[in-house]
């Protein structure tokens, strides 16, 4: 399994949801490899264990992988390559053809170097980072020692294409995210293409919803037979106790937590503020997150005058996002396009009643959450007004919801994704 | 006689801390980073308030009655001397007790609050006066404005307040083709008399002394007594203006500004025509030339000269409106330290540090802003500020006892 990042490191929902689903794999019977760009710290455990991109040598098994390497000649890796439209990296193509030839990667392997460097962070070198992982899944391919390659979002497509192609092994790929929900109508054409090139090259696609399901049909051309959905969960063992905390009395807390870029709606919860902020003063707003809009909405706040009243938090970390939930009485997610969305479940383990986007994908599995399209942000407003001034609705949302999430586990998740395996396994 | 009026603006705010979070709001009254307002002071005054007062101590003795120097020197500048220095405030003592320094009124708490509550600038610049009689045994005739932001108005406000003369920046806009090297009187005034400031000779010392890339650099004590004995025949009165730290603090000791101001006052008397006084001596020496009329707020910050540096984003703007909003609520609750803690918010520096014009004076705000952003900046006011209306909030609703 091809991942890119890993609790507690992570940026965003995909280490989580990974994480997730294997330990709901593991929790089925599936015996299961993780494989990171890089280890910081992660041990794996009895469950599962980890793979670092960046430790390839120390893997016992280098000497299948020199061996499979030998019976290919570099000729036929360079044809291998150039048939696959996507490979072009110069990087890609020149590792195999003259740098990094058989003897050069068995000496690599021997010293005890990594053989390639990962930092696993989403900075500028990415796409390179991406291209590399590739070289690793190749290599890790060649071990041939596993029945189902499984890769979680762009990032590791390339990885996850690469293995299939050295092992002939199946490829799943899992689509946590799709380019449409992180840039809208403006598209990144390089990572597009790579998510196209994973998607075709695919024996199986798993996608996080429906509404997620239907970008892959209809943007990318797939064909539905291809696409299984299978709904991400949450961990219900997380809850710690609120610890001492002190509400006030009578005063309301509407949060939106998440990163405050364009896909999370935050300007639209701004907007929906206002117009309850002219209504009713007994409730605070928060913004918690950070994000490339962060400023332009401290801006937007300020100039609608409700300093006293919303208020900013920052990137929150560890207890204090279980403090902000424990905190609030309405969540409210106006995503402008989210595949999943997992943050409503972590506010319904504190009782927190939610309004949710009709364009997200845990909208499919919460009937009895509160929806709203994003940019409709009157009916927001006479939404979050609605929870605040009517405790026994609140609690009823809350209370429904948190009926709904009975039956959403991640070892569901991992029951249903096995079924898929078990479709697929040659 | 020609003469040169040296003012020098000291303060120092009471910053924030800046891992005041939304978490505190409620629970945590505690605001001030005492840490960072502690080793700044001690800093600047190690490489300022010491030296520099030193320096001007001994030039006075040298020029018994000749030399002369004006402070404003803010309320809560001096209530930080109090708290973490007394020695600095004993050094100024001792500057006052030699009768050629005048102190000058300004607010206590270097605000903008003329500009948003007449009652509040009226209270804070008596509280201001009281310090200074306090400290210096002086009763200040002499206004300026934080920052020496001026118009018609605040001439006339200050002028019923007793005030003789003020002080103002010698903006363009406001001088036009006139020359700022005369005692001028507000429009509409009879007894104010207006010092504008020669930003030229003043920004000569203040921002340029040690900047190499200056054509005039290296600036000596004979070169600008040049410049200044040049204006013998068209001007009476040469105000220089600046901040405090520019010795020591913003030009640093090794520059040689020490060694050009401890020359300088030798270099002007080599022209028997000029002197130096006090602001509150010129009306002695001088009438007005002309009324001049400044209808719009000028001050002495960046190129502009204008309020920008405080007001105008919706960050500053919000976030003066609403501070100056709980004015009647915080002093209904007629408690000193509540009053007292709201009045520090008023401090400019708060709504400076929120600034977003990074351009042309950007290098300036930078060095003077504790934050990384304009953003944390507001985002840390905002919190202490609602902490701030919880406890005037809580404390209106108390029960009154007769």
């Amino acid at each position: 399994m091809f991942g890119w990042e890993f609790p507690p490191f992570i940026s965003g929902g995909l280490g989580t949801a990974s994480h997730g689903i294997a330990k709901g794999l593991v929790n089925n019977g599936v015996q299961l490899t993780f494989v990171l760009p890089t280890r910081r710290g992660l041990q794996g455990d009895d469950k599962f264990k980890i793979i670092a991109a960046d430790e390839v040598h120390k893997i016992e098994r280098y000497s299948k992988v020199i061996q499979a390497l030998s019976t290919i000649s570099k000729k036929e890796i360079k044809k291998e390559f150039t048939i696959a439209p996507y490979f072009t990296s110069e990087d890609y193509v020149e590792y195999f053809t003259t740098n990094h030839d058989v003897v050069t990667l068995k000496k690599i392997i021997k010293s005890n170097k990594g053989l390639l460097h990962f930092t696993g962070n989403y900075g500028k070198d990415l796409l390179d980072e991406v291209y590399r992982y590739g070289i690793i899944g190749e290599i890790l391919g060649f071990g041939n020692d596993f029945d189902i390659i499984h890769a979680h979002d762009w990032l590791t497509y390339y990885a996850g294409v690469a293995a299939k192609r050295s092992s002939g092994k199946p490829l799943v790929i899992h689509v946590h995210a799709t380019e449409f929900d992180r840039s809208g109508e403006h598209v990144n054409q390089t990572v597009y293409d790579i998510e196209r090139f994973g998607m075709e090259n695919a024996d199986k696609i798993i996608a996080v919803s429906y509404y997620t399901k239907n970008i892959i049909v209809s943007r990318y051309g797939i064909a539905p037979e291809k696409v299984e959905v299978v709904h991400n969960a949450v961990d219900k063992t997380r809850k710690l106790e609120a610890f001492g905390l002190k509400k006030k009395e009578g005063e309301k807390i509407v949060l939106f937590m998440g990163r405050i870029t364009m896909q999370k709606g935050p300007d639209y919860f701004v907007e929906a503020a206002y117009r309850v902020y002219r209504k009713n003063k007994n409730v605070r707003f928060v913004m918690a997150g950070t994000g490339d809009m962060l400023p332009r909405m401290i801006l937007r706040m300020a100039k609608l005058r409700m300093l006293d009243r919303f208020h900013f938090t920052g990137f929150l970390k560890g207890l204090d996002v279980e403090r902000m939930y424990a905190m609030s009485d309405v969540y409210v997610m106006p995503s402008v396009s989210e595949p999943f969305g997992i943050a409503p479940f972590e506010a319904l383990l504190y009782d927190v009643p939610i309004i949710i986007s009709k364009q997200s994908g845990i909208s499919e599995v919460l009937p009895h959450a509160l929806k709203i399209d994003f940019w409709d942000i009157n009916k927001m407003a006479e939404l979050i007004l609605l929870l605040i001034e009517n405790e026994q609705i609140a609690k009823d949302i809350a209370d429904k919801c948190k009926d709904d999430m009975k039956n959403i586990g991640w070892d569901n998740a991992g029951n249903k994704i096995k079924q898929i395996y078990e479709s697929i396994k040659s | 006689m020609i003469s040169i009026v040296f003012y020098f603006q000291v303060h120092q705010p009471f910053r924030l801390r800046k891992d005041y979070t939304f978490f505190d709001i409620g629970h945590n009254h505690f605001y001030e980073d005492e840490e960072a307002n502690r080793s700044i002071l001690n800093k600047v005054a190690e490489k300022c308030y010491f030296p520099t007062n030193q320096m001007l101590l001994e030039l006075i003795n040298r020029y018994p009655g000749a030399f002369k120097v004006s402070f404003s020197i803010s309320g809560v500048a001096l209530e930080q001397f109090e708290k973490y220095n007394p020695y600095v405030l004993e050094s100024f003592q001792k500057l006052a007790a030699t009768g050629q320094v005048e102190f000058i009124a300004e607010t206590y708490y270097h605000s903008l609050s003329f500009l948003f509550s007449k009652e509040e600038f009226k209270e804070q610049v008596k509280l201001q006066s009281e310090k200074v009689r306090q400290y210096f045994g002086q009763n200040p005739t002499t206004f300026r404005n934080t920052e020496l932001i001026y118009n018609n108005d605040l001439a006339h406000f200050v002028e019923k307040m007793g005030f003789n003369t003020i002080l103002a920046e010698g903006a363009n806009q406001v001088l036009g083709w006139r020359s700022p090297n005369f005692l001028y009187q507000p429009v509409g005034s009879y007894k104010m008399n207006l010092l504008l400031k020669n930003y030229k000779l003043s920004d000569d010392i203040a921002f340029r002394f040690s900047n190499r890339a200056w054509e005039e650099y290296p600036l000596t004590a004979d070169k600008f007594a040049s410049w200044v004995h040049a204006t013998a025949g068209n001007g009476e009165l040469i105000n220089l203006f600046m901040d405090y730290e520019t010795f020591g603090e913003h030009q640093w000791a090794e520059t040689g500004i020490f060694d050009f101001m401890r020359a300088l006052p030798e270099a002007i008397f080599r022209h028997p025509d000029f002197q130096f006084i006090t602001p509150g001596e010129a009306k002695n020496f001088y009438t007005p030339l002309a009324q001049i009329d400044v209808p719009y707020f000028v001050s002495w910050a960046d190129l502009e000269r204008d309020l920008t540096a405080w007001l105008g984003n919706p960050l500053q703007d919000a976030a003066i409106e609403k501070i100056y909003e709980i004015e009647k609520m915080v002093k209904a609750t007629g408690d000193k330290d509540i009053i007292h803690t709201w009045r520090k918010l008023l401090t400019s520096d708060h709504f400076y540090y929120m600034c977003t014009k990074w351009f042309s004076d950007g290098d300036v705000h930078k060095y003077f802003n504790p934050y990384e952003t304009p953003y944390d900046a507001f985002i840390t006011y905002s919190n202490v500020m609602n902490d701030l209306i919880e406890t005037v909030k809580e404390k209106s609703n108390e029960p009154v006892v007769a």
